[in-house]
């Protein structure tokens, strides 16, 4: 079973409308994912909400009138891992920087 | 950091509202790319010590920075004690507050040398995953003592039950994998019970790999808080009694007076934005207060079985592990 879903609902809208339900995710995945897929320009809404506290589920919508709503999904999450990506290789390297100084310093 | 001079967005800390700079849009209007990101984004480590982890991290979203906080606290595995074999307990304090007093010990364990405990392992676990100690106390009168001593420490053998007297059970290879001193609670002189003569404690306990966000015992971290960089700048000369007057308003070490008995801002980094110079009418318009909006202060604090560091880096990991798994979700349909 996988973690991602569709909610029914919106085959008459097109490709462009979406809700996403995410098992086992909340805020920590659903609000840095809004903040990034929000600021596409062609997406015209992005919100997410958890309808229910002790179900371990998050609601993600995304409306564009020019992509699919699966492939800005994509996009959002191949951007949230490249920035990942990049938080690790420069804190990994402030950190080196930081304990040579340290080193010198002593 | 001076020398890469950035356009700094400000909220401004005002005597009844927080307000923003006019041209100011909360970052709302931005186009999110990825070479923006890494254009902005900067880090510089402050402080790394005993005390923890002080870094910045600037040039990012709220929800990202925020993210990383919740990810740290309850995302990041680490090992405690699970399951608690109560064989024996004549001692005062219950079995299941000891229970519970014996899953908030630390330990030293690295968890990623562990896996999870999936549905179909066994109650017993395997070497993989799961750690086994045995804390077996008993409380003596000593014989030794006179009629005269009234110390418990002179009368009675064992009557203080410290974490220091749990004992590891390797299981299977796991002795010649880890040393005692690499999977023992991190600290011996945490006191678990307090016993007297006759009382006996005879546990078993199995540890095992978990997430913060099923029980606080797991989270790796103490605190992990960001705050927002203070900016204070003074829109006058303010000196003499007024000087030091403002010095108090803030913080130890924000506000420096130079020989000239005049005021200045020496370091707004540390002050705690309390505000306080409102409450002067002399001192209300000589500072601007505010905040840098997008420059996180990290402070990261941890328990003992990871750095600090690498709970950070461990953090960052586990949402791009998230964000693979749903990638390869919408790649397989």
């Amino acid at each position: 079973m996988g973690a991602l879903a569709e909610l029914a609902g919106d085959e008459k809208n097109g490709e462009g409308s979406r809700t996403f339900v995410f098992t086992n995710e909340g805020h920590t995945l659903g609000n840095a994912l809004k903040t990034i897929i929000a600021r596409y320009p062609e997406v015209d809404f992005c919100g997410y909400t958890i309808p229910h506290p002790t179900e371990q589920k998050l609601h993600f919508r995304i409306q564009s009138h020019r992509d699919r709503a699966i492939d800005i999904l994509k996009r959002g999450l191949e951007d949230l891992e490249g920035l990942c990506d990049h938080t690790i290789v420069t804190f990994e390297k402030e950190m080196s920087n930081f304990n040579a100084v340290k080193v010198e310093n002593t | 950091m001076a020398s890469t001079k950035r356009q700094q967005p400000l909220l401004y800390m005002e005597e009844y509202r927080v307000k923003q700079d006019p041209q100011d849009y909360g970052l709302a209007d931005d186009v999110f790319t990825i070479d923006s990101f890494k254009e902005n984004l900067q880090i510089s480590i402050v402080k790394n010590d005993e005390e923890g982890l002080e870094f910045d991290l600037i040039g990012v979203y709220p929800a990202i920075a925020n993210a990383f906080r919740r990810l740290m606290l309850s995302d990041v595995p680490s090992m405690a004690i699970e399951k608690v074999y109560i064989y024996n307990n004549t001692s005062i304090i219950q079995d299941e507050v000891l229970a519970h007093r014996m899953g908030l010990l630390p330990l030293r364990a690295d968890p990623r040398l562990f896996a999870y405990r999936t549905e179909e392992s066994t109650e017993a676990g395997t070497e993989q995953d799961t750690l086994e100690y045995e804390l077996k106390v008993k409380c003596t009168r000593r014989r030794d003592a006179g009629k005269d001593q009234s110390n418990f420490d002179d009368i009675y053998k064992n009557h203080k039950v410290y974490s220091g007297h749990l004992k590891w059970l390797p299981k299977g290879k796991q002795a010649q994998i880890y040393s005692e001193s690499a999977v023992n609670c991190i600290h011996d002189d945490i006191l678990i019970a307090q016993l007297r003569p006759g009382h006996e404690l005879d546990l078993r306990l199995v540890a095992v790999k978990g997430l913060g966000r099923d029980h606080a015992k797991f989270s790796p971290v103490a605190t992990a808080t960001y705050r927002l960089l203070p900016q204070i700048t003074l829109n006058r000369e303010v000196s003499g009694k007024d000087a030091y007057l403002l010095q108090s308003c803030f913080s130890p070490g924000v506000i420096g007076i130079d020989e000239n008995e005049t005021a200045y801002v020496k370091d707004a980094r540390y002050d705690t934005c309390s505000r306080n110079v409102y409450r002067y009418p002399q001192l209300n318009e000589a500072v601007t207060l505010a905040r840098v909006r997008d420059h996180y202060i990290f402070s990261i604090e941890s328990v003992g079985a990871l750095k600090p560091d690498v709970i950070f880096l461990e953090a960052v990991k586990v949402l791009k592990k998230k964000c693979r798994a749903f990638i390869d979700e919408i790649e397989s349909e």
